[in-house]
């Protein structure tokens, strides 16, 4: 009966990831309550931004980059850091129906 | 379904396992290179998605609005009586100038960033959570003393009691008593802080008496954070109004998986499969071939021999599926992306360790499936499909 090997195969993957899902979770709810302090002390401290790329401002603070940041540089700068090429451009510089619109109809970008 | 046609759907399962474990050899090299492929993409979805909901999640705190200047466009520092134009607009509470900016130092070759914390002592828009400080905060009066973050301890191998001595803008060192350390706990959002009393930082950047690096902005009703923004740029043309809603949307848009480096790197890899398992599944051998031209010669029905090819594609796509979450999962939320890391962490110094809360998506684990899953199985069906309707003395003589 190999239907029964394949049954076994697949229970035991499910079965697998359930326990990974089980451990991983298991102290969620005491994260729950850490993570309101963490939410707290950004608050208290005014923080915007996640401390993961520290290499440039820009990368730094994605929230607080300025309009062309990218290629802040110099003119024509060419992106370089490598997190540059991970991060996505910040969400006013997506094309958005702002760029779609014709130039009389655009209200100052925010 | 009656007893018997289970029976028979069994039977058809039972045999197309047969057949998968005579060519053991080839189905055992598909199954390990798509659990790749999928541990891969679920690497990267889990990764994106528990970053972006640690983000929302801390980043729920962030102010409501912050107003910087911006000259040639670039961020300059912001003169602080904007505060009393910003104050005087209906809706505003209180502004406040924040002092904060960057230091590279040379002995770790790393980026901090430094915050000062006002005389008044921090949380004036909360209560400071003290748990996550080791030992002191920085109170009222004192002076040349930081909280440092865990990844600036770590680079400094800075302690309670340390000195950290950074260079003022006049080029002279400076040493500050470490009074507190920002717990790990914090590290995502804390890890390269240096707390400074705001007279210190002011001192240490050499920033001017009339200038802040932006201000912070207590709006009443955030659902007038829009009208008051436009009304600021009509006062102030210079300034530029940062939102919590824009802050949000950056790291939505930021751990945007799909438009994501790592998935455009992967894209190579999965295209690789895709050949991979276009050719093994639709090049069917001659064995392939003269076992469905005698199946149809004893009697199978063009949808037994349809449905046999759907259990060999099934059995092999779902194990390696499987497979694959499952490393992909053990990976990101028990290993901490190891593998990732390298390619996330770029040139940043001060990288800090992941420990993300578990989160799957289910709308993101069906659009895996559909992308490996289905299009194998229907690379498999399509050529079996086309070798039973051709007549079976043919598909015989052929082979």
């Amino acid at each position: 009966m190999r239907y029964h090997v394949l049954a076994g195969v697949l229970a035991t993957e499910i079965g697998l990831l359930a326990a990974l899902h089980v451990d991983a979770t298991a102290d969620m709810w005491s994260r729950k309550s850490e993570h309101a302090q963490v939410r707290d002390l950004g608050a208290a401290l005014g923080l915007t931004d996640l401390a993961i790329w520290t290499e440039a401002r820009y990368t730094r603070h994605p929230s607080q980059a300025d309009f062309f940041s990218a290629f802040q540089d110099f003119p024509g700068a060419i992106e370089h850091f490598p997190a540059g090429s991970i991060v996505g451009p910040p969400a006013h510089l997506r094309p958005t129906e702002w760029m779609a619109s014709t130039p009389s109809q655009q209200a100052p970008r925010p | 379904m009656t007893r018997a046609q289970f029976g028979k759907h069994l039977k058809i399962l039972e045999f197309a396992l047969a057949s998968m474990l005579r060519r053991r050899m080839k189905n055992a090299g598909i199954v390990v290179v798509f659990s790749a492929v999928v541990f891969l993409l679920s690497s990267i979805v889990f990764l994106t998605s528990a970053l972006r909901a640690e983000a929302m999640a801390t980043l729920e705190g962030a102010p409501e609005l912050i107003v910087q200047r911006t000259v040639a466009g670039r961020h300059a520092l912001i003169p602080v009586d904007y505060a009393e134009v910003i104050a005087a607009l209906p809706g505003v509470g209180s502004v406040q100038p924040r002092y904060w900016g960057y230091y590279y130092d040379i002995y770790s070759d790393a980026n901090y960033t430094l915050i000062g914390v006002p005389d008044e002592g921090p949380g004036s828009a909360g209560q400071l959570p003290l748990h996550l400080v080791e030992g002191d905060m920085i109170t009222p009066g004192r002076t040349e003393v930081c909280v440092i973050g865990a990844g600036v301890a770590r680079a400094r191998s800075a302690r309670i009691g340390s000195i950290v001595s950074l260079r003022n803008s006049r080029g002279w060192m400076q040493e500050y008593e470490v009074v507190g350390i920002l717990a790990g706990a914090s590290r995502l959002l804390t890890n390269d802080l240096i707390l400074l009393p705001e007279r210190d930082l002011k001192t240490l950047l050499g920033l001017p008496d009339d200038r802040a690096t932006d201000l912070l902005v207590e709006v009443y009703n955030p659902n007038e954070v829009a009208n008051i923004s436009r009304k600021l740029l009509e006062r102030l043309p210079q300034a530029r109004p940062i939102s919590h809603a824009e802050i949000t949307r950056t790291y939505d848009t930021l751990f945007d998986w799909r438009g994501g480096l790592l998935l455009a790197m992967s894209l190579g890899a999965v295209a690789a499969f895709m050949i991979l398992a276009w050719d093994k599944a639709t090049g069917l051998s001659a064995e392939e071939r003269r076992e469905i031209g005698i199946l149809k010669a004893i009697g199978w029905e063009t949808s037994d021999i349809l449905e046999l090819k759907l259990w060999e594609g099934a059995a092999l796509a779902i194990t390696a599926f499987l497979t694959g979450i499952t490393a992909g999962y053990a990976h990101v939320f028990h290993s901490g992306a190891a593998l990732l890391r390298p390619v996330l962490q770029g040139w940043s110094t001060l990288f800090p360790s992941f420990d993300l809360a578990p989160r799957v998506e289910p709308y993101e684990l069906g659009v895996l499936f559909l992308l490996t899953v289905a299009p194998y199985i229907a690379a498999t069906i399509v050529p079996a499909w086309k070798a039973a309707i051709t007549d079976p003395d043919r598909v015989m003589r052929a082979s």
